[in-house]
């Protein structure tokens, strides 16, 4: 297929439609606002529905509602409307509902700026609702990528039966880039996929009490109850094996940078420039932030490394701590931080990196 | 090999379209990596705008670079912003019929067009940013011009009236461009 | 002898309810059962329960349903109705639920025309939390959190979501009905079977607002609690059809 020229945001939402996405509702907040309008247009187009939701609340709970019965649902936000959602993600998440969101972040916290960050790393990744849920949380670093992502995004959540993040940010969602979109699923398919989840959709059955959908975000009975956050468990612990990341010229790195999304773009250019200059540096980035990608942290050879330097748009540092717990001390981690709505700076990443060298 | 170009400006000046043309035509016709990313005020009207095109044979780090080979300048109060961030022997473009041609570096190229009085006289004042692209695509060769003429000619589709105005604006472009290459 | 009367499949037999001695739950529920069966749409039925003692039932309905969170069922149905029109989508709300936390998703609901039917149960309380103060308490009325009663200087007064939804123009059919005596409990009966009938002829919101007791809560017995809805609740709710576009239409 061609590639064509895209904006983030709308490439995400093409790439829905083209995933099987038959319904999205979301609310006005920038820097997103291109996700809901294009859907508004296109998803009439292949018969799916698209609601302007009266808050992010509503918004996310009639997704909830829509995924409920089946249909390949889909809500985006930025930041301070994601934690809005956060009510509706646990309910998803407690009653095992696929659906998908994506977050292009900004700044926080509060209503923080419109401008890019990567300050919503620990609720993304830690907490993204009530109750102790774990959830996959991808965080593409291209526009290719996240078309990539989202298309992965509806697959997990469907197999897994699990609300799945796509964690973006403001430069992701509003910059263009070249992409090769996904080929559109059919009718048929669309269909088949709706098909294969009617034992559990609320989507009537015959009068039946053993065999109702029966959907539910919680339970009366502790030992049912128990039983359902372990095995809950039991899968989280099982999607460590399916962790994604891109290790770049890590083999005989003297420095290693590690950095997820848009960050992880710009450290990766600071890597090629630092070779030209004679810096044995790598990269490890994280494409799967949970799981997280402890596995490729050991595979560095520190006996080689002098430090490892964290790269994120996010002050405090927050990254840093899945960091710090992959690295499990061996080696010395520095950070680079820009926070404010300020794209981090490739030279800002380079005169790091060549401080710790140096020093 | 990698160009940073920042185009900047007042709101409704085409800033976003001029970019927006060049990393749509280097998208459509070559293989080169290239990004577009804009850059606005909270506000709906007026107001500054810029964007930043960045057109490599390499992946694409930051879609805005912190050292501009080229840069764009329509309005006089993004000549102060943004010049600082031009590199040494960088090319820097400015609307001269409101942009001071007094510049205070003596390192860099300056390529003037009075895009504005132009646009007037062709009887469309917002053809200005079409003719700006002509010189900057003129001026740098950084892609074939025919290839970026037919994606405006694409993207104007559904305005085939326009399309003879904006052929004229472009030439005129191209023309000032290439006139003025060393 | 002939059988004049049976039970509603839509209940399983085996299961408790969970519901106070004298709760109109359990009647409300047996009339819905009731009417899906009348319709034939059990196999259509999807039912979105509100948060409190609302759900108390949902072990022992034999149809489909989910709980949304607190205030978010006519959110969720307005999802799942969307994305499958041709089932029979019900939320099931207490008045917390519908006119407080959930008064957004509510009126929203009810001003998109969604094709879905609310059955919104108002006692006048918070049952499952233990007797807190709801938009709908009476004045004077005593609740865990006004312990001197509702105060219309601090509380202001009760919420007539009938009225309120009836200042919208896409509602199709609001009433407000009560199960106080058997002659109410046949209109409402009627009135559920018709915001159904609505819906399935895709005539758009359809609500119907039962004014019930809370015998726990309101510290009556289940007899006092009937006299307490005909004496005090019915004269600030008054029953009735507040809209029917059917009418309009004819």
């Amino acid at each position: 297929m061609a590639r064509v020229f895209m904006k983030g945001t709308e490439a995400v939402a093409e790439a829905a439609v083209r995933a099987g996405c038959r319904f999205f509702a979301g609310y006005p907040i920038t820097p997103q606002n291109e996700v809901p309008e294009y859907l508004s247009r296109r998803l009439p187009e292949v018969g799916g529905v698209f609601v302007q939701g009266e808050s992010e609340v509503a918004s996310v709970n009639m997704v909830y509602g829509a995924a409920s019965a089946g249909t390949r649902s889909m809500t985006s936000s930025s930041s301070p409307g994601i934690s809005l959602k956060s009510e509706g993600i646990s309910y998803c998440a407690a009653a095992r509902i696929p659906m998908v969101y994506a977050n292009f972040a900004r700044g926080g916290p509060g209503v923080g700026s419109i401008q890019p960050a990567q300050q919503d790393y620990l609720q993304a990744t830690k907490a993204s609702g009530n109750g102790g849920f774990r959830m996959p949380v991808l965080a593409p670093s291209t526009v290719q990528e996240a078309v990539d992502l989202t298309v992965l995004a509806f697959d997990w959540a469907d197999r897994d039966r699990t609300p799945v993040l796509l964690l973006a940010d403001g430069v992701i969602g509003t910059m263009m880039e070249p992409v090769v979109l996904p080929e559109p699923k059919t009718e048929e398919e669309v269909a088949a996929i709706k098909a294969s989840k009617k034992s559990w959709a609320c989507i009537g059955h015959e009068l039946d009490y053993a065999h109702r959908a029966w959907i539910q975000p919680g339970n009366w009975s502790t030992l049912v109850m128990q039983q359902v956050n372990e095995d809950a468990a039991a899968m989280y612990e099982a999607w460590k094996q399916e962790a994604m990341v891109e290790e770049y010229q890590t083999e005989d790195a003297e420095i290693i940078l590690t950095a997820y999304g848009i960050s992880g773009r710009i450290a990766k250019s600071a890597v090629n420039l630092l070779r030209a200059q004679g810096i044995k540096a790598g990269l490890v980035r994280p494409i799967t932030v949970y799981p997280f990608p402890d596995a490729a942290y050991d595979r560095i050879d520190y006996s080689k490394v002098k430090a490892i330097l964290d790269v994120e748009m996010s002050i405090p540092a927050l990254f840093v701590e899945d960091v710090k717990a992959a690295v499990k001390g061996r080696a010395r981690i520095e950070t680079c931080l820009c926070s404010g709505g300020n794209i981090m700076s490739r030279e800002a990443v380079i005169s790091a990196a060549k401080k710790i060298m140096e020093g | 090999m990698e160009t940073n170009l920042c185009v900047a400006g007042f709101g409704g000046q085409g800033v976003m379209s001029l970019g927006k043309f060049l990393a749509d035509a280097t998208c459509n016709s070559t293989d080169k990596n290239v990004t577009f990313f804009p850059s606005y005020g909270a506000e709906q009207r007026g107001g500054t705008a810029n964007c930043f095109v960045v057109i490599s044979d390499d992946d694409i780090g930051a879609p805005l670079g912190d050292v501009m080979d080229d840069l764009i300048v329509m309005n006089g109060p993004s000549l102060a912003k943004f010049l600082p961030t031009l590199k040494k022997g960088g090319n820097l473009f400015i609307n001269s019929s409101i942009v001071s041609d007094q510049i205070d570096r003596d390192d860099v190229t300056l390529v003037k067009a009075p895009v504005t009085e132009l646009a007037l006289e062709m009887g469309n004042a917002k053809v200005l940013n079409v003719i700006m692209l002509g010189v900057y695509v003129g001026f740098t060769q950084v892609i074939e011009p025919a290839i970026v003429w037919d994606t405006i000619e694409h993207k104007l589709a559904s305005k085939p009236k326009l399309l003879p105005l904006n052929k004229q604006a472009f030439e005129k472009g191209l023309e000032l461009g290439k006139a003025q290459r060393g | 002898m002939n059988k004049i009367y049976t039970r509603t499949k839509t209940i399983q037999e085996d299961k408790v309810s969970g519901f106070c001695p004298g709760c109109m739950h359990s009647t409300v529920i047996k009339l819905i059962g009731e009417v899906l069966e009348e319709l034939n749409v059990v196999d259509k039925a999807a039912c979105v329960l509100g948060i409190g003692c609302c759900g108390l039932h949902m072990d022992y309905m034999a149809y489909d349903n989910t709980t949304a969170p607190h205030g978010r069922a006519c959110a969720v149905a307005t999802g799942m109705k969307r994305s499958n029109p041709d089932s029979l989508v019900f939320t099931y709300q207490g008045d917390g639920d519908f006119a407080s936390i959930g008064l957004a998703e509510s009126m929203s609901a009810a001003n998109r025309g969604e094709n879905i039917t609310v059955i919104f149960i108002n006692n006048g309380i918070y049952g499952m939390t233990g007797g807190q103060m709801a938009p709908t308490t009476l004045v004077g009325m005593k609740a865990s959190t006004a312990p001197k009663g509702r105060d219309p200087k601090e509380h202001g007064y009760p919420m007539h979501m009938c009225e309120i939804l009836n200042q919208l123009t896409a509602p199709y059919y609001l009433e407000r009905t009560s199960c106080n005596n058997p002659a109410n409990v046949n209109k409402t009966k009627a009135a559920i079977k018709k915001a159904f009938q609505n819906q399935l002829d895709g005539k758009g919101f359809s609500m119907v607002e039962i004014v019930t007791g809370c015998p726990t809560n309101w510290g009556l017995d289940a007899l006092r609690s009937l006299d307490f809805i005909e004496e005090k609740m019915l004269p600030e709710f008054p029953l009735g059809v507040i809209r029917d576009r059917s009418k309009e239409e004819a």
